[in-house]
């Protein structure tokens, strides 16, 4: 635990004694992989996706979950989802066991995957609704109550009859979730919630996970390669790389222990020295178009400020930090010191 | 006992729900749904017609006379169809596990093994289940059968034991895919190989095969040991009469022992991953 590195408000959280919603202590998964070495020849070796994970996340909090591709994310999700069972250590999500008792648990989360959807392709919408409410055996008050809702929130009042395979991919994710929430679960995990939307689809789904946090107190886990949806939805992230808690945080704590770094591009009228700008600097110029870089965590409206009030700008636009490159840099950054 | 008992209702229950919607499914396709059902039929009336054939120029098959072997035929094809009418999809699992989806169904509150045998549950599996019905049908009216009570009560019993031995094979070939995904054709082999094994007399087949699918492979009991009695002739191993009757027990047993085949797959799957 010692080498997390915690943001301005992890100190307060731990602060707070058994509001462990999610309860992850020490937590391991080993795989054995083999591999072929010659006709029949396997050599077997261990592989440590997650290494001596703890966390724990209070009721309604509203996380991002993030790290590189085979950093361990997916597979802690498995884990809390009673998917895999782990090598070691103890986990539980609403007081429950989920390797031990994974129908029960099924009854108390909502799991939306981003890439795969749980619909029926071939059948309209609200039949895969009918299922659910069926198999999680939905009062049918409850059901009809948490369905308007979701058809209103999600606004998909005119798609439930039409078969799945001939929704587009916004309203087929929208789909999904109102899907993952008709049992009224506790804990909501999302894989890649907004992966290949439009802005707006990602904005509607942004809006709505912020609403059913707000309303029904949802705890709310997500994963995702948009720092967008961390930014707008997650007061704290955490970070896991190589099967370990890196940070736990705050996003501006983030961005500060990886000093990264916005990028502001602009298009001047003609082509003109590199501009001068307090706290920005320019890092490429390419004609009459400059990129200015200035830390992740200031606001860029005081370096749009200068620059219009001394260049004659054409256009303007600003372009977020990527979150691999966030991660890669905080990493650099710890192995100096 | 209780327990099990609840979850096997429980199972039993997310099992029609599931297979209801792929009914509902299919139906989105009717003119597609008639066509594979036809098909389904047409194939294996195809397969008997072949065995039609070859007793245009023999008289009998190691022994047996072409009723009786229509009589083999339906009981094995009957028995079979209803098993891969019920959970004949099973064989996917491998691809389910490759590509991520099963865990789609394990965050589900049904049993696991419930809701795979409902994956992809076609009803233009009737198709296969009706021709040997019409087979087995048609050979009770030329075969010759001294009829006592308990020839007359193994008929039933042979056919849901049949089934049932199949069921077990189509769940343990699914519990190996956990370990190797690609095995889909190995349990092809034991599944659609068996009931077209079964289909001829065991007197054609080797000492050591017919050693083998009663001993290792229990397939003798879905229908040439019960029906070698009903036709009152020996089974070629010398087994004693009273085997005959046993189908039921062996059925209960292959499927216990699928059962801890498919647990100990499933468990391996939820601590490796893939």
């Amino acid at each position: 635990m010692s080498d997390v590195i915690t943001g301005d408000d992890g100190v307060a959280r731990d602060g707070v004694p058994g509001d462990g919603f999610i309860a992850v202590e020490r937590v391991e998964k080993v795989f054995e992989v083999r591999r072929r070495t010659g006709f029949l020849r396997r050599e077997r070796h261990e592989v440590r996706a997650v290494d001596s994970l703890s966390f724990t996340v209070g009721r309604g909090e509203m996380v991002g979950y993030i790290g590189p591709n085979g950093a361990g994310k997916s597979t802690t999700i498995k884990m809390l989802t009673g998917i895999l069972t782990p090598s070691a250590g103890r986990l539980r999500v609403a007081g429950i066991d989920p390797a031990r008792e994974r129908s029960r648990l099924a009854h108390r989360i909502g799991v939306v995957f981003g890439q795969r959807t749980t619909l029926w392709w071939d059948l309209p919408l609200i039949d895969s609704y009918r299922l659910a409410h069926r198999m999680y055996r939905i009062p049918d008050a409850r059901y009809r109550e948490n369905l308007d809702r979701l058809v209103e929130l999600l606004d998909l009042g005119a798609l439930l009859d039409v078969p799945v395979r001939q929704l587009s991919l916004g309203q087929r994710m929208r789909g999904d979730i109102a899907a993952a929430l008709l049992h009224d679960p506790d804990v909501l995990y999302l894989d890649e919630p907004t992966i290949g939307l439009d802005v707006v689809s990602k904005a509607r789904v942004r809006e709505f996970l912020r609403e059913v946090n707000a309303e029904r107190g949802t705890t709310v886990l997500l994963t995702t390669h948009d720092l967008q949806d961390i930014e707008q939805l997650c007061s704290r992230v955490m970070v896991i790389d190589h099967g370990r808690l890196v940070y736990d945080g705050a996003l501006a704590g983030l961005h500060e222990a990886g000093e990264s770094e916005r990028t502001l591009v602009v298009d001047l009228e003609r082509e003109l020295p590199p501009v001068q700008v307090p706290s920005a600097r320019v890092v490429r110029v390419e004609g009459p178009r400059q990129w200015l870089a200035f830390p992740a965590g200031q606001s860029a409206a005081p370096v749009v400020a200068h620059l219009a009030a001394r260049y004659p700008l054409v256009d303007l636009s600003v372009r977020e930090p990527d979150i691999e490159a966030v991660i890669a840099r905080m990493y650099a950054e710890k192995a100096v010191s | 006992m209780s327990g099990s008992v609840r979850r096997l209702a429980e199972g039993v229950r997310a099992y029609r729900l599931i297979a209801g919607m792929w009914v509902r499914s299919t139906m989105a396709y009717r003119a597609s749904f008639a066509m594979t059902t036809f098909g389904n039929f047409a194939a294996t009336f195809l397969d008997f017609v072949a065995i039609m054939l070859m007793f245009s120029r023999v008289d009998a098959l190691g022994g047996y006379p072409l009723p009786e072997v229509a009589f083999l035929y339906g009981l094995s094809a009957t028995s079979f169809g209803l098993a891969d009418l019920v959970i004949g999809s099973m064989d996917r699992l491998g691809r389910r596990v490759r590509d991520g989806t099963l865990d789609t169904l394990l965050v589900r509150p049904a049993p696991v093994l419930a809701q795979v045998a409902a994956d992809r549950f076609a009803l233009r599996r009737l198709g296969r289940v009706t021709q040997g019905a019409l087979v087995l049908g048609w050979s009770l009216t030329r075969v010759d059968i001294d009829w006592t009570v308990d020839r007359l009560l193994l008929m039933p019993v042979m056919v849901v034991s049949g089934c049932g031995i199949f069921c077990a094979v189509f769940v343990a070939g699914a519990a190996f895919q956990f370990v190797a995904q690609d095995a889909s054709e190995v349990q092809n082999a034991f599944t659609y190989g068996g009931t077209t094994l079964l289909q001829y007399p065991p007197t054609v087949f080797a000492k050591e095969l017919v050693r083998g699918v009663t001993f290792v492979l229990p397939l003798a009991f879905v229908n040439w040991l019960p029906a070698t009695h009903v036709l009152g002739r020996p089974y070629p191993l010398g087994l004693p009469e009273w085997t005959a009757f046993t189908p039921p027990l062996v059925a209960v047993a292959c499927g216990v022992l699928a059962g801890l085949a498919w647990r100990a797959g499933l468990r391996s799957y939820r601590s490796t991953g893939s």
